[in-house]
């Protein structure tokens, strides 16, 4: 078999016009097949798919595209301090953010909208997004609202949910009717609307609670998981005034004040689930009475404005973790990591156009 | 030894399909998970990463060994611009296996985002974070893969164009030959 010399090239009989064509044709046919399946799986011959994009566009469909902004929780307000660890929940977890260390944090304020000018008293709902930065180098990232569940528990009702809330072209407004035949549409909307019904625009971000809603595991040493849901709680916070004063941005001058005044703290907690308690269904609550975790103070000292400070190029993608937090089967946790990457790229893309703002 | 020799080293072989395999996957598993909000986002995600920087590796390797061993000739009667063709397309496929695992490295880098290649490996940061450098290196990775896929195509017809039609010997010598 070992042959120094090039193999001779065996005589070959010339291949017929018939047999050249069809040979062609099958390589034609294996290019073809590569490139459908290509096309298929990036989505563009699954027209029904929804995809990252689905989800941007119809924000920036309902919203307007206000270049530079996230295409969702627009208006908001970036915070800086850091996190102490209690170290009660390090039996849980193995994350060095549940160790009695502190941990730097870079937050984000929100209103629950594409419209980076919307009055504050627009919404009943406040966000606030965190970035834990461990020493090892690792993140913990999380956005939290003030609601306890999501009004939907999958990213196709979320989507419909968009839709039901897209302006009639005629009148640049929401459709009348369309959302509460979304609502009737969907049961599962229950506790939310129960939420929403008591709920009033709070008059200060410092006062609220908030709520990560997704179901997370934490994992320990031993390689035990636990699920849990986790929220921050104000900690001797002074009372918001009863009622959102009547001004569209009251929320960043309170933050600014309060914080000249001294630090703004709460508490994180970690609920821990139970056999059977849902964790793929963020519109679902938990029944009360579940262990919970103090796993230390949250401190902001700082607040930045929005287009300037350090919260503005961060991608609050609730799947970055650290080892020792797993994201759960919830299936909105991979759809809002996949959203919030489509507009990440959109709003770094258009960075240079956000108004620079003077103040806090 | 001055002979030429009919077929590439079973060594540059190996490498050559292993990672044919490795790169064709991770274009489909690229274009599918930039596609899904479904958890099938996250696991190809997960895939995505520690793939890419394999294949860094293994492109490093694969080129001490191009130059390591000895090539066949393309066949004398390869018309001048087929043969054109075939040693700019075999650059640019290097070119692009080694380039866009790097472009993909630099730019969770600068979106600010722990470079993980699973729940503990951490790379360390390529590049600072910086909104404007991400943006571009995001748009660059997903136009340079899809400028590898159809580059991976073209070879691929142009392999079988040889094995089928021509019957030169080219496609063999990826195949088989002993050295």
């Amino acid at each position: 078999m070992v042959d120094q010399l090039p193999p001779a090239r065996p005589a070959k009989t010339p291949l017929s016009p018939a047999s050249v064509m069809l040979r062609l044709a099958g390589i034609g046919g294996v290019v073809a097949v590569i490139l459908g399946g290509f096309y298929y799986v990036n989505g563009t011959l699954d027209s029904q798919r929804l995809r990252p994009k689905s989800f941007i566009n119809a924000l920036e469909h309902n919203n307007g595209v206000h270049s530079g902004y996230r295409r969702n929780h627009a208006k908001g307000m970036c915070v800086v301090g850091y996190f102490q660890g209690s170290g009660d929940a390090h039996a849980l977890s193995t994350a060095q953010v549940f160790g009695a260390g502190r941990t730097p944090v870079v937050g984000r304020f929100a209103l629950p909208s594409g419209n980076p000018y919307a009055p504050d008293s627009s919404v009943p709902i406040r966000s606030f997004a965190l970035r834990f930065t461990q020493a090892n180098g690792q993140q913990w990232r999380t956005g939290m609202n003030s609601m306890p569940v999501f009004p939907v528990g999958t990213p196709e009702a979320f989507y419909q949910m968009l839709q039901a809330g897209a302006p009639d072209p005629a009148t640049g407004k929401p459709v009348p009717g369309a959302m509460p035949v979304f609502f009737a549409a969907h049961p599962e909307t229950a506790a939310f609307l129960q939420w929403v019904k008591t709920a009033k625009p709070s008059a200060s971000y410092a006062t609220e609670s908030y709520n990560g809603i997704n179901a997370f595991y934490l994992v320990n040493a031993a390689g035990q998981r636990q699920a849990v849901r986790w929220g921050v709680i104000p900690l001797g916070q002074d009372a918001a005034g009863a009622t959102a004063p009547n001004d569209a941005d009251y929320l960043e001058q309170d933050l600014a004040k309060r914080l000249a005044a001294g630090p703004l703290k709460w508490q994180l907690n970690l609920t821990l689930a139970e056999a059977g308690d849902p964790t793929a269904d963020a519109s679902k609550t938990w029944p009360a009475g579940r262990k919970v975790v103090n796993a230390g103070t949250l401190v902001l000292e700082k607040a930045e404005a929005q287009n300037t400070g350090e919260c503005r190029d961060i991608n609050y993608d609730p799947l970055i973790l650290p080892s020792g937090i797993e994201g759960s089967d919830d299936p909105l946790l991979a759809a809002r990591s996949a959203a919030y990457a489509s507009s990440y790229v959109r709003r770094t893309s258009e960075v240079d156009q956000l108004p620079q703002e003077s103040r806090p | 030894m001055s002979a030429p020799t009919s077929h590439f080293a079973p060594l540059a072989r190996l490498l050559h399909w292993l990672m044919a395999l490795m790169i064709i996957a991770m274009l489909f598993i690229g274009a599918g998970m930039a596609a899904s909000v479904s958890e099938r986002h996250e696991w190809l995600l997960n895939l995505h990463k520690p793939l890419g920087i394999a294949i860094l590796l293994l492109v490093v390797v694969r080129l001490f060994v191009r130059f390591a061993t000895r090539q066949p000739p393309l066949p004398a009667d390869l018309p001048a611009v087929q043969a054109l063709a075939a040693k700019l397309s075999h650059v640019l496929m290097y070119a692009l296996m080694f380039v866009l695992p790097l472009v993909g490295w630099a730019m969770i880098s600068a979106a600010g985002d722990p470079v993980m290649l699973s729940s503990s490996l951490q790379l360390p940061a390529i590049l600072p974070t910086n909104p404007s450098t991400f943006a571009v290196l995001r748009k660059a990775h997903t136009f340079l893969a899809y400028l590898l896929f159809f580059t991976v195509l073209v070879h691929l017809a142009a392999a079988l164009f040889h094995g089928w039609v021509r019957r030169d010997g080219v496609l063999e010598s990826m195949l088989k030959g002993k050295d």
